[in-house]
């Protein structure tokens, strides 16, 4: 059974060696790296890799403000709830991503400075890493005895904001962590509402160059595999951290 | 007192409950409206037209690309996670085996699709390589840019996404059953035949059920891979709302609905599925 790796193993393998040779191919002047060496000197790279970040930022701030309060309080006061919040959690692995599109662009159509630039994107995007930052709230949260934490918090004097902020806070950091690492690697890599919507995110740009350099496009899909890999290391390492 | 606890429920669960009518729950009912509302008022043409030839073929491509790919993975990615579980192996080459394939579940879409066009494209690494040693696999029939080639691709996350999902029903079946199973003196093939197989069938369909979902709702891949040329129902869809075709957007919404009605139908049959997986983790 044992050989069974090989297939496997070149099947995972091959693209990516595959994928770096292509970037440094040079056409009739061998290999190099003129690839890396143009997407350095092509501000529309930059612009949107800093773009994307900058929305992974905002999507995870935004989620998290929306979400660690709602499941705090679920867990806390209105377990009843449970139902709808795993429903609700679930939908948008139900709902295609090309779906919500179809469906969000035809009842906001305005105003300008809502759906006009790209911090729309965060709307949507909050959606798609829902699944994802939920679960990962709702398992750090069950591990918890929020009870005695809110009832030592509050005997203490404390108010929400405080309570929430340097008691539960610190105690979800692993949870806080993983959730935040997925939504990078879901906003970075997320392409469907940015191609619709017209915004120059950094998937729709290694898309777009694919068009007219296949070895650009090889050296950006390498690099968004070093991010993804990244992301999910710090995933694993904080998992293992949390399992002390 | 009683006001401040409403209060203090409002505070906290409503931005979050807001949100998610107003961006996930609004829409996808808009969607149904939609499809069945045409300039005269209520009509079901709009979702008619979903039998039209191009749709149909669409639609059909879809199914048959998520069957197929979802099967390919399910069987890679049992055998890979079999394999991960053996006894012996390192523990250093089973953590990057389960970090690997956290990254490569998560690596799809356009990068993704270059990956493959700089391997098995009309240009790619290997097809040359191939072809310097006279294999020419285009001349041969094969091509990245159909369902074949879709499925080679998608094979990519959904072999992974196989192996995380599957790994903790294999875990629960190795221990004591197997041993068991030996000291009554049954072989490998009675064990499967009458064992293994029985008892992780449920897990095994609910899991192939994800990756079907999971090809079906695809996007980026596809699109990047095949410049919106193979009919597939996202790139449909993304036709009509880039206005590329002339085609009124309650058919597009219309199309959305199908897919949402596929994908709401697996995921429903997922969950009747891993409910009956509780069954043997009782015991």
């Amino acid at each position: 059974m044992k050989w069974l790796w090989v297939p496997l193993g070149a099947y995972f393998a091959l693209p990516l060696v595959a994928t770096a040779v292509m970037s440094l191919w040079q056409g009739a002047h061998g290999y190099g790296f003129e690839a890396y060496a143009r997407l350095i000197h092509t501000p529309e790279m930059w612009h949107s890799l800093l773009l994307s970040t900058r929305l992974a930022i905002e999507t995870i701030i935004a989620g998290l403000v929306i979400l660690v309060p709602a499941v705090f309080w679920m867990n806390l006061r209105v377990p009843t709830l449970r139902p709808l919040f795993d429903f609700v959690s679930v939908l948008p692995l139900v709902v295609p991503a090309i779906s919500l599109v179809a469906g969000i662009t035809a009842i906001y159509t305005g105003p300008d400075w809502f759906v006009g630039t790209a911090n729309f994107l965060v709307v949507p995007y909050v959606i798609l890493a829902l699944p994802y930052t939920y679960r990962a709230l709702d398992v750090g949260m069950r591990a918890l005895d929020l009870r005695t934490l809110t009832e030592a918090a509050q005997s203490l004097g404390a108010s929400w904001p405080t309570m929430i902020l340097r008691v539960l806070v610190p105690n979800l950091v692993t949870a806080l962590l993983g959730a935040a690492l997925l939504t990078m690697t879901i906003v970075i890599g997320e392409f469907t509402f940015a191609s619709i919507l017209l915004f120059n995110t950094f998937a729709v740009y290694i898309n777009h160059i694919g068009s007219t350099s296949a070895t650009r496009a090889a050296a950006l899909s390498l690099l968004a595999f070093l991010i993804t890999w990244l992301a999910m290391l710090g995933v694993a390492l904080g998992g293992r951290r949390a399992a002390r | 007192m009683h006001w401040r606890e409403r209060a203090a429920d409002i505070l906290f669960l409503g931005p979050f409950l807001l949100f998610a009518t107003a961006f996930l729950v609004f829409p996808t009912l808009g969607l149904f409206v939609q499809a069945v509302t045409t300039k005269h008022g209520f009509s079901l043409s709009p979702l008619a037209t979903i039998w039209h030839d191009n749709h149909l073929v669409a639609f059909r491509n879809s199914i048959e690309v998520s069957v197929l790919s979802a099967l390919v993975g399910a069987l890679g990615g049992a055998i890979a996670a079999w394999l991960a579980l053996a006894p012996g192996l390192p523990r250093w080459a089973r953590a990057l085996v389960s970090t690997f394939s956290a990254v490569a579940a998560n690596f799809a879409g356009v990068p993704l699709a270059f990956a493959f066009i700089s391997t098995l494209g009309t240009l790619g690494v290997i097809t040359g390589l191939l072809k310097s040693i006279g294999i020419d696999i285009y001349a041969a029939g094969f091509s990245l840019f159909h369902i074949e080639g879709l499925v080679i691709v998608y094979a990519y996350f959904q072999i992974p996404l196989m192996l995380i999902v599957i790994t903790p029903a294999l875990e629960g079946l190795r221990r004591e059953w197997r041993e068991a199973a030996e000291s009554l003196g049954a072989s490998t093939w009675q064990f499967w035949r009458h064992i293994g197989l029985p008892v992780l069938l449920p897990s095994l369909l609910s899991a192939t059920i994800l990756l079907f979902g999971n090809a079906f709702s695809a996007f980026a891949t596809p699109y990047a891979l095949t410049a919106g040329n193979l009919p597939l129902v996202p790139i449909d869809i993304a036709n009509v709302l880039s206005g590329n075709v002339s085609v009124s957007p309650a058919q597009g919404a219309a199309l959305a609905c199908g897919m949402i009605v596929v994908m709401a139908v697996a995921m429903l049959l997922y969950g009747l599925l891993a409910r009956r997986v509780g069954k043997w983790r009782a015991r």
